[in-house]
């Protein structure tokens, strides 16, 4: 069995409650830093961790934390990120809904070392269950003495507060979340300043995953070296996982990373393979917005060899024949299910969600969605393709946000590696709106270097 | 159809100003617009929706001006604008969802309830929708229902039906 350092005790009955999580060691991280570290011995030991921000883009925590301003007389924030509305990511609502106190209990040591008095934890609003499991786990460590003034006798005072968003998956991005969490629109800002100089009320602030904030606890309870051990080269740690799609058992795993996509596809102790017998045709492995990947890509990279669930192996070969970790979530697509038709729905989600301020981004998205309905419903033309890839081309990186960015590269990869099935829709527009165009050769072993 | 004025009331109860009261002393003095979509989502949950006066009113409270509200009510999607059914059930239409069917799951929905998406049945009970992933996509297909957003996972046209059946006899007792 893979070693678990979040979920250890996610199967024990009760753990959602205060009593239970702390005889079962909860809250001893609090404990060891408030009592015994400095704010500059947490942050050292999260550097050493090698922790990785688990909301999508992968930036070293420990890092981010030592850019943290610390001007005289002005508050610092600390900012939970729990928007969580990345397409094939859930694994944050299943950490606050089964070990609320986890996360609690990170939030207090992260606000510590960042020298916080106020922190919030931004959910978004369909959380409203999740809001309720905080708030009560929010009121146990408060009447514990973990939470509130004097914090176990230290002098450090902390309040936590859960704030919902409003239904809008741009509030995931940190400057978005912000201007939300001031009360507006989620238009996200123009960086820099970025929120470790001004934030939140034009504050320093900090924001973290939810799943980040979590992985603090282990870390220092066992120590930064000791995180560290788990995993391979520069991804350290566990990882968790959303895998949904055609998979004989979706849900949310924690994996320690480096574990091979195959074993995490067909092994019983993951996802128990493709369902109802099917093969497996691609997979996006790290949330909507990362490229998409046929499945003998996903298994092995160009140079044969076997791919990882990493950071660096899973973007192995770039955008030409990679893709990325991202948030982890994992959506596997079986031999029936169309590209194009899926494409199309992902860029209609990216135009439905694109804040408008930028026009590459407002209009592009808008353009794409529209090409690729006509792709689909039988009525594309064959210079669609490259028309596609254009817009693509000129969102990218022309935007305030990465929204922009996300939009793009799942068109731009799905045209990449499943060509033949786009041009399939065009020159056979009747037969593709009756059947699929099935696994065609996505499977097939891929072609030796030389060969190519 | 369901008869609601567009110009529906609007005096907040003592109650639900002291539930305003107490999200607003989250935030640093000076800065209660912070409360704002916190308090928009008690409204809509003790009204059903947010009329353009209780948007005025909302923004009277929080001693800012209506179209800071107005702006934040049209640029989030969980808030409704004009009244919906007593129960609106929102599927997620977003691809991981549609890998295990639902969008069949919506088209049962829009056949059984005989209504097309955003419009109300005449009983009044029912709207429908597609929203974009609610962040359960290893649970697909699923649908929430609000003002507690309780979660319905890994539907079937079946169970579909039993939840409106359910619904149904359950808003008949009430
Ligand atoms: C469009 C967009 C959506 C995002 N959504 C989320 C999200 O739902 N949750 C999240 O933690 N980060 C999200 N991010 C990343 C955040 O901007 C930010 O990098 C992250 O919260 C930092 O936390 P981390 O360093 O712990 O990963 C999103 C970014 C973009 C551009
Ligand atoms: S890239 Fe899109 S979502 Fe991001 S700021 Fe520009 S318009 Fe808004
Ligand atoms: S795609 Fe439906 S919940 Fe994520």
């Amino acid at each position: 069995m893979a070693r678990k350092l979040l979920f250890e005790n996610i199967n024990i009955p009760g753990i959602d409650t205060f009593e239970v999580y702390r005889k079962n060691g909860g809250y001893r991280a609090v404990e060891k830093a408030i009592k015994t570290m400095s704010s500059d011995d947490i942050v050292e030991e999260v550097k050493k961790s090698g922790l990785r921000g688990r909301g999508g883009a992968g930036f070293p925590t420990g890092m981010k934390w030592s850019f943290l301003a610390k001007p005289e007389g002005k508050a610092r924030y600390l900012v939970c990120n729990g928007d969580e509305s990345e397409p094939g990511t859930f694994k944050d609502r299943y950490l606050m809904t089964y070990i609320p106190h986890l996360l609690i209990e990170g939030m207090i040591v992260s606000s510590y070392a960042l020298g916080a008095n106020t922190s919030y934890i931004y959910l978004r609003g369909e959380m409203m269950p999740q809001i309720r499991i905080l708030e009560k786990a929010i009121a146990e460590a408060r009447n514990a003495g973990f939470l509130g003034k004097n914090i176990l006798g230290s002098g450090y005072d902390l309040e936590l507060y859960v704030q919902p968003g409003g239904g809008a998956y741009i509030c995931g991005e940190e400057t978005a979340l912000i201007e939300s969490l001031e009360g507006k629109r989620g238009n996200p800002r123009i960086k820099p300043p970025f929120p470790a100089i001004s934030g939140l009320y034009g504050c320093p602030t900090v924001v973290n995953n939810v799943e980040s904030i979590a992985a603090v606890v282990p870390i220092i309870n066992d120590g930064g070296d000791e995180y560290a051990k788990v995993g391979i080269g520069r991804s350290t740690g566990t990882k968790l996982i959303s895998a949904s799609g055609n998979l004989v058992k979706p849900g949310v795993y924690e994996i320690e990373l480096g574990l091979s996509v195959e074993d995490f596809i067909y092994s019983d102790e993951y996802c128990g393979g493709i369902a109802n017998g099917k093969k497996l045709k691609a997979v996006v492995p790290g949330g909507s917005s990362v490229p998409i990947l046929p499945a003998n890509l996903i298994l092995k990279t160009v140079n044969g060899e076997k791919r990882l669930m990493s950071y660096e192996s899973l973007s192995d070969g770039g955008f030409a024949t990679g893709s990325m970790l991202g948030s982890g979530g994992f959506i596997a697509f079986d031999e029936d299910q169309c590209i194009v038709r899926n494409t199309w729905n992902y860029s209609r989600f990216y135009h439905h969600e694109s804040c408008g301020q930028c026009s590459p981004c407002r209009e592009g998205t808008g353009w794409m969605e529209k090409v690729l309905h006509r792709l689909e419903y039988g009525h594309g033309k064959l210079s669609d393709l490259d028309l596609l890839v254009d817009v693509a081309k000129k969102i990218e990186g022309n935007t305030i946000c990465p929204l922009g960015d996300a939009a793009a590269w799942p068109v731009a990869s799905a045209i990449r590696h499943f060509r033949d099935e786009f041009e399939w829709h065009v020159t056979n527009p009747k037969e593709a709106m009756e059947r699929n165009y099935g696994l065609a050769k996505y499977a097939d072993p891929l072609p030796k270097l030389e060969e190519v | 159809m369901l008869s609601v004025t567009e110009t529906q009331f609007v005096e907040f109860s003592p109650a639900l100003i002291a539930k305003f009261d107490d999200v607003v002393s989250r935030y640093p003095i000076g800065k209660q617009k912070s409360a704002l979509l916190p308090i928009l989502h008690l409204v809509q949950a003790e009204y059903g929706w947010i009329s353009a006066p209780a948007m005025d009113k909302v923004a009277q409270y929080l001693e800012i001006l209506p179209i800071e509200v107005y702006e934040v009510t049209t640029f989030y999607t969980m808030y409704f604008t004009r009244p919906t059914g007593k129960f609106m059930l929102e599927v997620c239409r977003t691809g991981p969802c549609c890998l295990v069917g639902a969008e069949k799951i919506m088209k049962h929905i829009e056949n059984k309830l005989g209504v097309r998406e955003g419009e109300i049945t005449p009983d009044g009970l029912f709207s429908w929708r597609g929203v974009e992933c609610l962040a359960a996509c290893g649970m697909a297909p699923v649908l929430q229902i609000g003002p507690e957003y309780t979660f319905y996972e890994n539907l079937t046209e079946e169970s579909v039906d039993q939840l409106i059946e359910n619904l149904k006899s359950n808003s008949l007792q009430n």
